[in-house]
């Protein structure tokens, strides 16, 4: 389901993305360049999603950040009713999305009707410019 | 822990009646539930020695220390989530650093700063906003906003993997309202609410529903924690406190753990269980009344699951028709109306549970010699069972 924005609202930006360097500004600045990029333990190859300094399996602070295939499907999603946020025009769904690669991500559906979701169906990323500075990975059904 | 099994008991309680719109400081009220739960005990208030409260509630110890007059203070502590404090207090008694412990929570959420003239709140609130990275950068931005949001992801998913039905999950919500409706001191439900009533409830994120949701309320708990030993001078034979532990899990994240194998479990809770039942030398089938998180309704049923009283998916289909969770049934659940029926306030349920141990309750459950009280369904959780003397 395409959100729809306010366009007199602001869009929540990611955090402080602009003011400290955090576990997450290489994922921000991959989406800025149409990428979707997840951190990887360098010591035991395990995902870190969301990012973090460190890993939990093995404890290395070590990481690499690595292109994922962009594919996956749906997990779970709720639809706003109501808007919590000016910059959201309601009805919308927000979505959360089992990466081939095993991790979940929360986004947004395109060019999908909400009686149309169903969990378990396959989607792929596609980027939305969303404002002038603000590009966020969002997904569509896999043709 | 050893330190944890019967070491300690819950010898008061103080409670400021529940309104959405309390009229006082949350400085006035913390004082005011400490007073009253110090006379419930009949206890001296020269003698407590230890003041705990949650992190983001309330006036801090200074202020209830200058309100009361407390000179003998030498202990203090803050913990976050659910009545975890609880654990702050039984540890500084079982350890023998104080004699007196009283965990306070005070917190003013339905009438807002304006009206409640308290600081308090707003550091509460920014922190809430501004401080969780993990939700500002991806949670945020996609429009997943709000604690319905975030437990509506869990609970489609739980409903798809086990074929729950939305009327499935109504039976807490209107299991809670029939207690609320007996119980004068719970402020919603002045009448009980039937399950159609439930179905025709806004839908607020679907899947979750206006009354799965419990509502904001102004609130002021205090509950005092001593040793056997002291109980024994004191007006109430005590609540003896069996066993109580906190329990958390890896790739935990407030409502929203997505990342676990499975999201359809509570992980902390179970390790909640797991300890509680190993301390206490008992099994879920010995609880005769539980006092469950329903903060928001739908995550009561996997609740159920993990402490063990049905199997895994089977939580909603226990719950259905209302019967076993009934006063009368298999397990009666939130006696006082929960925090459907009370507000959203997590020490009530410790509250509930002594006046069931005490034989007190507004929906008193027959042999009540065994009560369980959690907290923290969906997050770092915490609990306890309480035993008759």
């Amino acid at each position: 389901m395409t959100v729809e924005y306010n366009a007199e609202q602001k869009i929540p930006y990611p955090a402080l993305w602009h003011v400290l360097y955090r576990s997450s500004t290489p994922f921000w600045d991959g989406v800025k360049e149409d990428k979707l990029l997840l951190q990887k333990c360098k010591s035991c190859g395990s995902f870190l999603n969301p990012p973090r300094p460190m890993c939990p399996k093995c404890q290395s602070m070590e990481q690499e950040w690595v292109p994922a295939t962009g594919k996956g499907k749906l997990y779970s999603w709720v639809t706003y009713q109501e808007s919590p946020h000016p910059a959201f025009k309601a009805p919308y769904s927000a979505v959360l999305i089992e990466l081939e690669e095993g991790v979940r991500i929360v986004s947004n559906m395109v060019k999908v009707k909400p009686e149309e979701l169903q969990i378990g169906m396959p989607v792929q990323v596609t980027f939305e410019k969303v404002a002038e500075d603000l590009i966020l990975p969002k997904f569509e059904t896999m043709s | 822990m050893e330190l944890y099994k019967e070491k300690t008991a819950i010898v008061g309680i103080g409670v400021v009646p529940f309104s959405t719109d309390i009229g006082r400081t949350e400085w006035y009220t913390a004082c005011q539930a400490v007073k009253l739960a110090v006379d419930d005990a009949g206890l001296d208030m020269k003698r407590v020695d230890g003041l705990v409260k949650n992190v983001d509630d309330g006036p801090d110890q200074m202020y209830v220390q200058k309100g009361l007059g407390m000179d003998n203070l030498t202990y203090t502590a803050e913990s976050h989530w659910g009545t975890s404090p609880m654990m702050n207090a039984i540890t500084a008694v079982a350890s023998g650093s104080v004699n007196y412990a009283v965990y306070y929570q005070t917190a003013h959420r339905a009438s807002g700063p304006e009206k409640s003239i308290s600081d308090f709140r707003v550091a509460r609130e920014m922190r809430e906003d501004l401080l969780d990275l993990i939700r500002a950068d991806f949670y945020t931005p996609f429009g997943l906003i709000g604690q319905p949001g975030y437990v509506g992801m869990t609970i489609r998913r739980y409903m798809h993997e086990f074929n729950v039905t939305p009327e499935q999950m109504g039976w807490v919500p209107v299991v809670c309202s029939e207690n609320a409706a007996r119980n004068t001191e719970a402020v919603f439900f002045d009448k009980s609410i039937t399950i159609q009533d439930y179905i025709n409830s806004k839908v607020v994120v679907d899947p979750i529903r206006e009354l799965d949701c419990a509502p904001k309320v102004d609130g002021s708990i205090a509950i005092i924690v001593t040793t056997l030993e002291n109980a024994k001078s004191l007006r109430h034979p005590p609540a003896i406190i069996m066993a109580a532990t906190q329990g958390t899990s890896s790739e935990g994240q407030f409502f929203t753990s997505y990342m676990r194998d499975t999201i359809t479990e509570l992980p902390e809770m179970q390790f909640v269980a797991d300890e509680l039942y190993r301390v206490a030398g008992i099994g879920a089938k010995d609880v005769k009344v539980a006092q469950l998180d329903d903060s928001f309704a739908p995550l009561v049923p996997m609740q159920l699951e993990a402490l063990g009283f049905c199997d895994r998916g089977e939580g909603a289909a226990f719950c259905e028709g209302g019967d076993r969770i009934r006063n009368g049934g298999q397990l009666p659940l939130n006696t006082a109306g929960g925090a459907l029926g009370q507000g959203r306030f997590d020490s009530a349920r410790i509250v509930e549970a002594v006046r069931q141990v005490r034989g007190t309750s507004a929906n008193q459950v027959k042999d009540a010699d065994m009560v369980l009280s959690v907290s923290g369904a969906g997050g770092p959780a915490d609990g306890l069972i309480l035993r008759r003397q």
